[in-house]
């Protein structure tokens, strides 16, 4: 009898608890998104509300200024077959490879040297000066280098000094030689960045692990390939993750050397979308790169992302 | 997990809801301001206390100094207006005016550059106004020749070109010429060049010496205009570059433009260019033949105080005359107009203070600074060497017709699409004919919208 009171009572109580649980759950969950918000309205207005924008002007055919005429996905189809427009998602295509390839590669060359060398006399020197172009606003890197690869600039006094006049060059003058040596500004920004999160990471790894293999006799080839590379697997993603955007983003150093020239041939997206925005007046066709620009990255990333080792998570 | 995604496509329904609400129809639509209709006057003094505000973008060291003594005298004149200068450089101002012109609170008075990309834009979009009826208080048909007022009409829609609507009046004339150095030229005995023929002449002179014809530099893309402008003008002739350019008729594929094509290829390839042109700076050739290490080099009178600074009297400065006529031809016209905004509060103090700093006065300010005013004083006689060949070219091309408008007025693409396809040519990417038929392309589109 007894229990089954106590059952029945308890039995209510949940009944009549529940609703106000749930509601005390209510109150405490609009609670929680008062806290979010300010921030939830701040993404919303400064990033949401242009980003949609910016689709819906994709659709248009806008000079910035007078009555917008629809024009469909027709802006996303010149992406295609505009060749101006192909070929900058061609051009930054090449760029990913000395933005992102090229300086992973070189920094893990450094890396397995360096490691191995573990008392490497003044190593916080050469880890600031490798890191040093991260820390250089990007005008003065793109200053610098628009003078270095200038007719007589650094590097063509440099081969003509050595003897090597017939392969001096106008570096950034040249249909030939343009997209290369923008892309090699990008190599040498970014080796100090891979640099200094590979050594990050392979201080991570148990000195023992090293030694046992140094015991075992393994050569420093097999030490990397046993040990360092798998144990950079994190930062490696890293890495590619910060690279790869980077150089989809690329704007400032095209901007400042070449304006996308000669001809087109340095043209990237982020500077086609800047250009027909403000300088030729195709809004429209502006936004629908920039769109195509945004979905890529997005793309890419999660793509890079699923390399990610999951133990790290 | 449910109400997680719940959530995410509510954030996502109300954002979709605010951005359409925000854009409500076409973008673009209803922001024009009305344009006010009213009676126009000269009185300023009875204005009130105005501020003026005014975008500019002379920045070059004569001209700035001009502008601000303009100002203040303007400001002497009429304590009651306050002028707020907002100065940049050219290229600053042209991405940065369309947005400032369609916001809400727009300056008063702006310079606008010519052609369909800017001032056809500006006027389409209802942004400046048509300065007909301030043309009957102040005059100003009688003051500029009728070539000059042509450049800085439109038609009322903004769809035509020197259209029956003045926008906007200019302070300077520019015409795109040929410097030469005097010394180099009497060391290879030859004159001062008046033709093509001659010019290719002198040059393979110079070639043939030692000395590089023509200085020339690229990187920056906008001298590309130049050096096309002055060479297709010399052949084709004013009529037929005008009716181009406004679009009354013509093709870019056109004989004469392939045969322009066709020269500038060829100087190229015979070495009378710098070479590499496309990786040298406009400024680093312009050094170079103010070292006295080139012939020739192509620019704007813009920069005739920076040259005849640099050179003294060895500099000279030349047009060239196409077969047959019996004037030079060349590019050129008058600098950025000054127009005065439809969201303007007070356009009839906007008015007085664009002919204060334009009239025959400020010329004269303009002079003193070095600078070419666009209306050359009758009275005035120019200092011998130089100043002289700058001056009286200007006269004689301006009086005879011979002035042809910036080739990138074409379309409101064409700058880009003509700077890097002269980019492509001089290095030998593409044929002459192929050249023509990159400008064909993206002015038959823009002829064909229209």
């Amino acid at each position: 009898m007894t229990v089954t009171t106590r059952l029945r009572s308890g039995e209510t109580r949940t009944t009549g608890a529940a609703p106000s649980r749930t509601r005390r759950r209510r109150i405490a969950s609009l609670k929680a998104f008062l806290y979010v918000a300010p921030a939830l309205a701040f993404s919303l207005i400064f990033l949401i509300v242009p980003t949609l924008q910016t689709a819906w002007y994709s659709l248009y055919d806008w000079n910035g200024l007078s009555v917008a005429t629809w024009a469909g996905v027709q802006n996303y189809i010149d992406i295609v077959q505009d060749e101006q427009l192909r070929d900058s998602f061609l051009h930054v295509g090449v760029l990913v490879v000395f933005y992102s390839f090229l300086p992973i590669a070189i920094a893990l060359l450094l890396t397995m040297v360096i490691s191995r060398a573990h008392a490497l006399r003044g190593m916080s020197f050469f880890r600031t000066v490798l890191f040093l172009p991260q820390v250089i606003a990007s005008v003065v890197i793109a200053t610098t280098w628009l003078s270095i690869y200038s007719p007589n600039g650094l590097l063509n006094t440099l081969l003509r000094a050595i003897g090597l006049d017939s392969l001096t060059h106008v570096w950034l003058g040249d249909f030939n030689t343009a997209l290369v040596s923008v892309g090699f500004v990008g190599t040498w920004l970014n080796v100090g960045l891979c640099l200094v999160l590979f050594l990050s990471g392979v201080g991570n790894v148990q000195p023992e692990l090293f030694e046992a293999a140094r015991l075992d006799g393994a050569s420093g080839l097999q030490e990397f390939f046993g040990i360092t590379l798998p144990a950079l697997r994190g930062q490696i993603t890293v890495a590619l993750t910060l690279t790869v955007v980077s150089s989809l983003k690329t704007f400032d150093l095209v901007y400042i050397t070449t304006r996308g020239g000669p001809g087109n041939s340095t043209s990237v997206p982020a500077f086609e979308a800047y250009n027909r925005a403000f300088n030729s007046g195709q809004v429209g066709s502006a936004a629908s790169v920039a769109v195509v620009l945004t979905i890529g990255i997005l793309l890419i990333t999660a793509l890079i992302g699923r390399l990610q080792p999951k133990d790290t998570e | 997990m449910n109400g997680k995604k719940r959530s995410w496509t509510g954030v996502i329904a109300v954002s979709v809801a605010v951005a359409l609400s925000l854009t409500a129809c076409a973008p673009g639509a209803g922001s024009a301001p009305a344009e006010s209709s009213g009676p126009v006057s000269k009185d300023v003094a009875g204005a009130g206390d105005v501020t003026l505000t005014v975008w500019d973008q002379n920045t070059d060291e004569g001209i700035t100094d001009a502008q601000e003594k303009l100002n203040a005298a303007f400001s002497a004149k009429y304590p009651n207006v306050k002028i707020d200068r907002v100065t940049q450089s050219f290229a600053d101002l042209k991405t940065t005016l369309k947005l400032a012109l369609s916001g809400d609170n727009p300056p008063d008075v702006v310079q606008a550059n010519q052609g369909y990309p800017d001032m056809g834009a500006f006027v389409e979009g209802g942004l400046i106004r048509s300065l007909n009826d301030y043309d009957g208080l102040y005059d100003w048909s009688s003051y500029y020749p009728e070539s000059l007022l042509k450049i800085n009409s439109f038609s009322a829609d903004g769809k035509t070109w020197q259209g029956d609507n003045l926008f906007g009046i200019s302070q300077t004339g520019e015409v795109v010429g040929i410097y030469y150095n005097k010394k180099i030229l009497s060391q290879l005995g030859v004159e001062a060049p008046t033709s093509l023929d001659d010019l290719e002449k002198s040059m393979a002179a110079s070639k043939a010496a030692g000395i590089l014809p023509m200085a020339y530099g690229d990187i920056e893309k906008s001298p590309g205009i130049h050096l096309f402008g002055v060479v297709q003008a010399a052949i084709a002739g004013s009529d037929a570059v005008n009716e181009l350019v406004t679009g009354a008729g013509g093709a870019w594929t056109d004989d004469a433009t392939v045969e322009a094509a066709k020269t500038i290829q060829d100087w190229s390839s015979k070495g009378y260019i710098t070479e590499g042109a496309n990786g040298v700076s406009r400024d680093d050739a312009l050094a170079q033949f103010e070292a006295g290490q080139a012939a020739f080099y192509i620019v704007g009178t813009w920069k005739q105080a920076a040259i005849s600074e640099a050179m003294g009297d060895d500099a000279g400065f030349t047009t060239l005359t196409p077969k047959g006529a019996d004037s030079p031809v060349t590019t050129g016209g008058e600098g950025l107009a000054w127009a005065v905004t439809t969201g303007s509060k007070n356009p009839d103090v906007a008015a007085a203070y664009i002919d204060f700093i334009n009239n025959a006065e400020a010329a004269k300010t303009f002079i003193d600074e070095n600078s070419l005013p666009s209306v050359i004083p009758a009275d005035y006689t120019p200092k011998p060497g130089l100043e002289t060949d700058v001056f009286d070219t200007y006269g004689s091309v301006t009086s005879s017709g011979g002035l042809v408008p910036y080739l990138d007025y074409s379309t409101p693409t064409f700058y880009d699409t003509l700077t890097s396809a002269v980019q492509q040519l001089t290095d030998k990417q593409v044929t002459p004919q192929a050249f023509t038929e990159i400008l064909q392309k993206d002015y038959s589109g823009f002829v064909g919208s229209k």
